[in-house]
C-alpha cells in the first residue's frame, strides 16, 4: 500500500523541480531592464517613421518577457505554467485582432 | 438489468436505515461554523441558498413582466417601471443566478469528490467567492431598493452613460463584485482539476461533468475581467466624465459593445457548459451505459469554450459594425453549432439500446435535450446575417435565449439538483411530486416561449410594455404558460424542503451510479474520503460497479 | 465502512491519521494537499490564473488605447508631449528597481535570511511610495492645467500652443477636443495601475510584518513568491504604459 501513498505517485507529472534564482541573475536582469529603458527613451527622439511605435513596442515586449521569464521564474517553471501564461496573451490577441476586423474593415483604407 | 425494469432506484430498507452519525452537515454546529467554513460542500449549500433566493427575485420580475403584457395597454405599470422590471430581471437572472448556478453549487460540491480530493485547492478563496457573491447581490438589491436601473442588463452606452439617471453605478458595482466571485470559483476549479486529482484519475477518466466545468472555468477566468473593465469605464464616465465611450468627446459607443460582448457571449457558455456536464452524468446513469464518444464529448466542451471567444460580434450585427467583419463572425457563429451538435448526438447514441428508466433527473434531462435543440437551432437562424436583421430585437430572440437559458440551463440545473439531492442531504424526495413538477415546467415552459417565437417572427419588438392588439392572443398564451412554469418552479421548493426532514433515507448510491461521489456515504463526511481513493477504472464503468457490488455482497454476506 | 468501497485495502483509523501527518513538515501545510510540493505548485498556478484575469482586465484598456491612437493620432501626439519624460523615465527606473528588490526578497526568503528579507521588502515598499509620489506630482500638474477630463477640461493649449510657449503645431478645434480621449485613457490606465500599486503596498505592509515575525524564514515562501508575481505583473503593465503614453512622438516636425 505504501507505493500508492508515495507522494511522487500523487504529484502531477506537470511539475518542475524548484529552482532558486541567484541575486547575480537578478542583478543582470535589472541592468538589462534599465538599459532597455534608456534605449526606448532615446529611440523616441529619432524620427524612424512607422518604426517608432514598432521599436517602442518591441522593446517593451522584450522587457516584459525578461521580467516574466526571470523575475517571475517562468523560465524555471513547468510547461503548465508556461502554457497558462501564453494562454493569457493569446486571449488578449484574440480580443485585439477580432475587434480590429470590425474597425479596420468598417472604413477600408482610412484606418 | 432486464428490459422490463421501470426504476433503478435502490433505497435501503427504511425500517432499519438511518443517516450516518457524522457528516459534513452536523460536523460543526452554529451559524458561525457555516459563515467561516472552508468546506467546499458547505460553501456549495450556502451558494445554493443564495442563488435560490435570487432566482425567485428574478422570477418575481418575470411574473410582473408577463402580467403587464397580458393586455396591449399599459395598465399595470408605466413604461419607466416596465424598463426597470426587465432590466432587473436580466441582471439578477444572468449575473446572480445563471452564471453561478451549476458551477458554484453542484460544481463546488462535486468536483473535489469526483476527482478524489479532500477539498478544492483554495478553500479560503472559495469562501471569499461566496462573500463576494453576496456583496454583489446586496449591491444589486440596493440598486433595486433605491429605485432600480433601466438600461437593460447590457448597460448599452451611451444610454447608460448619458440618457438615464437611475442607479447604473450601483448595479454595475454589484456586477463587478459578483464577477470576481465567478473568477475565483473558476480559478479554484482549474487549479483543483490540474493539481488535486487522486492517483489513477487521469484526464480521460474524469467524469464529463468535470470536463464541462473545466471548460466553463477557463471562460470565467479569461472573460470576466473584460466586462469588469468595461463596467468600470461606464461608471467612470458617469461619475467623473471621462470620454472613452462618449461620442461627443470622440469615444466610440461600439467599443463598449465589443468589450461587453467579449465577456457576455462566452458568459452564455459559462452558463450552459456546466449544465451540459450534468446532462452527461444523468443520461449515462439512467440508460446504464457509458457516455457514447466520451472523448468527443469531453473535447467538444473545450471546443465550445474556445470558439466562444470568436463569435461575440453576432450580438452587434445591427449596430453598425463592418459588413465584412460581420460575415466572418457569422461564419464562426455557425461553427459553434458543431461541438454543440456533437454533444446532442452523442447523448442520443448513449440512449440507444440503453436500459432507460424515467426517474426525475432523466425527465429533466430529456426536457433539456429537446428544448436545447430548439434553442440552439434558432441560434443558427440568428447567426445568419439576413435572418438576424429581421429577427433580432424582437421576441424571437427573447424566445431563443430563454430556450437555451431556461429550457437548457435551468432544466439541467434542476436535473442536477434532483440527481445529487440524495447525496447532498442523504434523503430522497417524493418522486411522484418531482415528476409532476418536471412535467409541469416542461409544459409551462413551452406554453410561455413557443408563442414568443411566433410573436417575434410577426415583428413584435422586445422591451416594450405596449403592443398592437392583434398580438394579444399569443401574449395571453405566454402569460398563462408563465403561470404554469412558475408553479413548476415553486413545487421543488416545497417538496425538497419537506424531504429535508421527512424524506426517505437515500443510502449511499440510490441511482446505482458509478461516480466516485456515489461510492462514499450520503451526506459525505467533511473530508469526503476516509482514505484517498485509487482510481483503476474509466468513468461510467457499470461493469466495474456491478463487480464491486457483487464483491461487497460476498464480503459482507 | 462506506468509504472503504473505493479503496482496495483497509487499515484502522489510527494508521490513517498517522500516515496523513507523516509528511507534514510545515505548520502551513494544509490538510487537503498531499504534499507541500503539491500545495506550493497549486499556489503558483492559482496566482498565474489570477494574473491572466489581470491581463484581460488591462487588455480592454490597451485595446481602447490602440483604437483611439489610430483614430486621433495628432491629438494623441500633442497630448502625449504634455507628459514629462524625465518624471516618466525616473518612475520606470524606480518601478524596475522596486521589482528588482522584490525579486531579491524572494531569494532571501528561499535561503531563509530573515533580516535581508525584511530589508528588501521595506526597500520595495519605499520605492513603491516613491513611484506614487512622482505620479502625484504629475497628476497635480494636469489638474492645474485643466487636463483632467470632464467639465473643466480645457483645450486652449492644443489649439494655440504658441501662446503657451510650446513648439507644437496647433490642432484644429475638433481634433483638439480629442485630446480629452487621450487624457481619459491616460487617467484610466495609470489610475488603474496606481490602484494596483496601492493594493500591493497594502499587502507589502502585511507581508513585511509577517516576515519580521519570522514566518517566511523557515522554508515557507509561497506568500512572498506569489506576491512577487503580482508585483512584477504591475511592473510589466507600467513597462508597456511608459512608451505608449509618454513616447508616442517626441521628434517635432514629422
Amino acid at each position: 500500500m505504501s507505493e500508492h501513498h508515495d507522494p511522487s505517485n500523487v504529484t502531477n507529472p506537470e511539475h518542475a523541480e524548484h529552482h532558486i534564482v541567484t541575486p547575480m541573475t537578478y542583478t543582470i536582469i535589472f541592468g538589462t531592464l534599465l538599459t532597455f529603458t534608456g534605449i526606448t527613451v532615446g529611440a523616441a527622439f529619432i524620427d524612424l517613421g512607422i518604426f517608432n511605435p514598432i521599436i517602442a513596442l518591441a522593446i517593451a515586449s522584450i522587457k516584459a518577457v525578461i521580467v516574466i521569464l526571470f523575475f517571475m521564474h517562468v523560465f524555471y517553471q513547468s510547461n503548465l505554467v508556461k502554457m497558462t501564461v501564453s494562454a493569457g496573451f493569446f486571449t488578449f490577441l484574440v480580443l485585439i485582432t477580432m475587434t480590429l476586423t470590425d474597425y479596420i474593415s468598417r472604413a477600408w483604407g482610412l484606418w | 438489468m432486464s428490459t422490463t425494469t421501470t426504476t433503478i432506484v435502490n433505497l435501503p430498507d427504511q425500517r432499519t436505515a438511518t443517516l450516518p452519525k457524522r457528516h459534513y452537515l452536523n460536523n460543526e454546529d452554529g451559524l458561525l461554523s457555516w459563515l467561516f467554513t472552508g468546506d467546499h460542500k458547505r460553501i456549495a449549500i450556502l451558494y445554493l441558498i443564495s442563488i435560490t433566493f435570487f432566482f425567485f427575485i428574478g422570477g418575481a420580475f418575470a411574473g410582473l413582466i408577463r402580467l403587464e403584457l397580458l393586455t396591449p395597454q399599459p395598465d399595470l405599470m408605466a413604461s419607466d417601471t416596465y424598463n426597470k422590471m426587465f432590466s432587473m430581471h436580466g441582471i439578477v437572472m444572468v449575473f446572480l443566478f445563471l452564471v453561478p448556478s451549476v458551477p458554484a453549487t453542484l460544481g463546488n460540491f462535486l468536483i473535489p469528490i469526483m476527482l478524489g480530493a479532500k477539498d478544492l485547492a483554495f478553500p479560503k478563496i472559495n469562501l471569499l467567492s461566496w462573500y463576494l457573491y453576496v456583496a454583489g447581490g446586496l449591491f444589486t438589491l440596493a440598486a433595486l431598493v433605491l429605485g432600480g436601473v433601466d438600461t437593460g442588463w447590457t448597460f448599452t452606452t451611451p444610454l447608460s452613460t448619458h440618457y438615464l439617471n437611475t442607479n447604473v453605478v450601483t448595479a454595475a458595482t454589484g456586477i463587478f463584485i459578483a464577477g470576481f466571485a465567478s473568477i475565483f470559483t473558476g480559478l479554484n476549479f482549474i487549479v483543483t482539476i490540474h493539481r488535486m486529482r487522486a492517483p489513477g484519475m487521469t484526464w480521460f477518466r474524469m467524469p464529463l461533468f468535470v470536463w464541462a466545468n473545466y471548460a466553463a472555468s477557463i471562460l470565467m477566468v479569461l472573460g470576466t475581467p473584460v466586462v469588469a473593465i468595461s463596467l468600470v469605464l461606464v461608471a467612470l464616465e458617469r461619475t467623473v466624465g471621462i470620454g472613452v465611450f462618449d461620442p461627443t468627446k470622440g469615444g466610440d459607443p461600439l467599443l463598449f459593445q465589443h468589450l461587453f460582448w467579449f465577456y457576455s457571449h462566452p458568459a452564455v457558455y459559462i452558463m450552459i457548459l456546466p449544465g451540459m456536464g450534468v446532462i452527461s452524468e444523468v443520461i449515462s446513469t439512467f440508460s446504464r451505459k457509458r457516455v457514447f464518444g466520451y472523448t468527443a464529448v469531453a473535447f467538444s466542451s473545450v471546443a465550445i469554450a474556445l470558439f466562444g471567444f470568436f463569435v461575440w460580434e453576432h450580438h452587434m450585427f445591427i449596430m453598425g459594425v463592418s459588413n465584412y467583419s460581420a460575415l466572418v463572425f457569422s461564419l464562426l457563429t455557425m461553427l459553434v453549432a458543431v461541438p454543440s451538435a456533437i454533444k446532442i448526438f452523442n447523448w442520443a447514441f448513449t440512449l440507444q439500446k440503453g436500459s432507460i428508466t424515467f426517474e426525475t433527473p432523466m425527465i429533466y434531462a430529456f426536457a433539456f435535450m429537446g428544448l436545447f435543440v430548439i434553442g440552439g437551432m434558432t441560434g443558427v437562424f440568428l447567426g445568419a446575417l439576413g435572418m438576424d436583421i429581421h429577427l433580432t430585437e424582437t421576441y424571437f430572440i427573447v424566445a431563443h435565449f430563454h430556450y437555451v437559458m431556461v429550457g437548457g440551463m435551468l432544466m439541467a440545473f434542476l436535473a442536477g439538483i434532483h440527481f445529487w439531492w440524495p447525496k447532498m442531504t442523504g434523503r430522497m424526495y417524493p418522486e411522484s411530486f418531482s415528476k409532476l413538477s418536471a412535467v409541469t415546467s416542461f409544459i409551462g415552459f413551452n406554453l410561455t416561449f413557443m408563442p414568443q417565437f411566433i410573436l417575434g417572427y410577426l415583428g413584435m419588438p422586445r422591451r416594450y410594455h405596449v403592443y398592437p392588439p392583434e398580438f394579444q392572443v399569443l401574449n395571453v398564451l405566454s402569460t398563462a404558460g408563465a403561470t404554469v412554469l412558475g408553479v413548476g418552479f415553486l413545487l421543488p421548493l416545497l417538496y425538497l424542503g419537506w424531504s429535508l426532514k421527512y424524506g426517505a433515507i437515500a443510502g449511499d448510491n440510490p441511482w446505482q451510479a458509478t461516480g466516485l461521489e456515489w461510492q462514499i456515504q450520503s451526506p459525505p463526511i467533511t473530508e469526503n474520503f476516509t482514505e484517498i481513493p485509487i482510481v483503476d477504472h474509466e468513468a461510467y464503468d457499470y461493469d466495474w460497479l456491478a463487480h464491486k457490488t457483487e464483491q461487497e455482497v460476498t464480503t459482507v454476506g | 465502512m462506506d468509504n472503504a468501497l473505493v479503496a482496495t485495502h483497509h487499515h484502522t483509523d489510527e494508521t490513517a491519521v498517522h500516515e496523513e501527518h507523516e509528511h507534514v513538515v510545515l505548520p502551513q501545510h494544509r490538510h487537503h494537499f498531499e504534499t507541500e510540493q503539491q500545495q506550493r505548485e497549486a499556489g503558483t498556478f492559482g496566482m498565474w490564473l489570477f494574473l491572466l484575469t489581470e491581463i484581460m482586465f488591462f487588455g480592454g484598456l490597451f485595446f481602447a488605447y490602440l483604437l483611439y491612437r489610430n483614430w486621433y493620432h495628432d491629438a494623441f501626439v500633442a497630448a502625449s508631449n504634455q507628459l514629462s519624460i524625465p518624471l516618466g523615465a525616473t518612475n520606470t527606473a524606480i518601478l524596475i528597481g522596486s521589482g528588482f528588490f522584490m525579486a531579491l526578497g524572494v531569494w532571501a526568503a528561499e535561503v531563509r535570511k530573515k533580516g535581508l528579507l525584511v530589508l528588501f521588502l521595506v526597500i520595495t515598499t519605499v520605492l513603491g511610495f516613491a513611484f506614487l509620489g512622482i505620479k502625484y506630482v504629475e497628476y497635480h500638474e494636469k489638474w492645474e492645467k485643466h487636463h483632467i477630463p470632464g467639465e473643466h477640461f480645457d483645450v486652449s493649449e492644443f489649439v494655440n500652443p504658441q501662446a503657451y510657449g510650446l513648439k507644437e503645431q496647433p490642432l484644429a478645434p475638433d481634433m483638439a477636443q480629442k485630446t480629452q480621449v487621450f487624457f481619459s485613457l491616460y487617467f484610466a490606465m495609470t489610475g488603474m495601475h496606481a490602484l494596483h500599486m496601492i493594493i500591493g503596498i497594502g499587502l507589502l505592509f502585511w507581508l513585511t510584518w509577517r516576515a519580521y515575525r519570522g514566518e517566511f524564514s523557515s522554508g515557507y515562501v509561497a506568500p512572498i513568491e506569489n506576491f512577487g508575481l503580482y508585483w512584477h505583473f504591475v511592473d510589466i503593465v507600467w513597462i508597456f504604459l511608459f512608451p505608449l503614453l509618454y513616447l508616442i512622438n517626441r521628434h517635432p516636425g514629422s
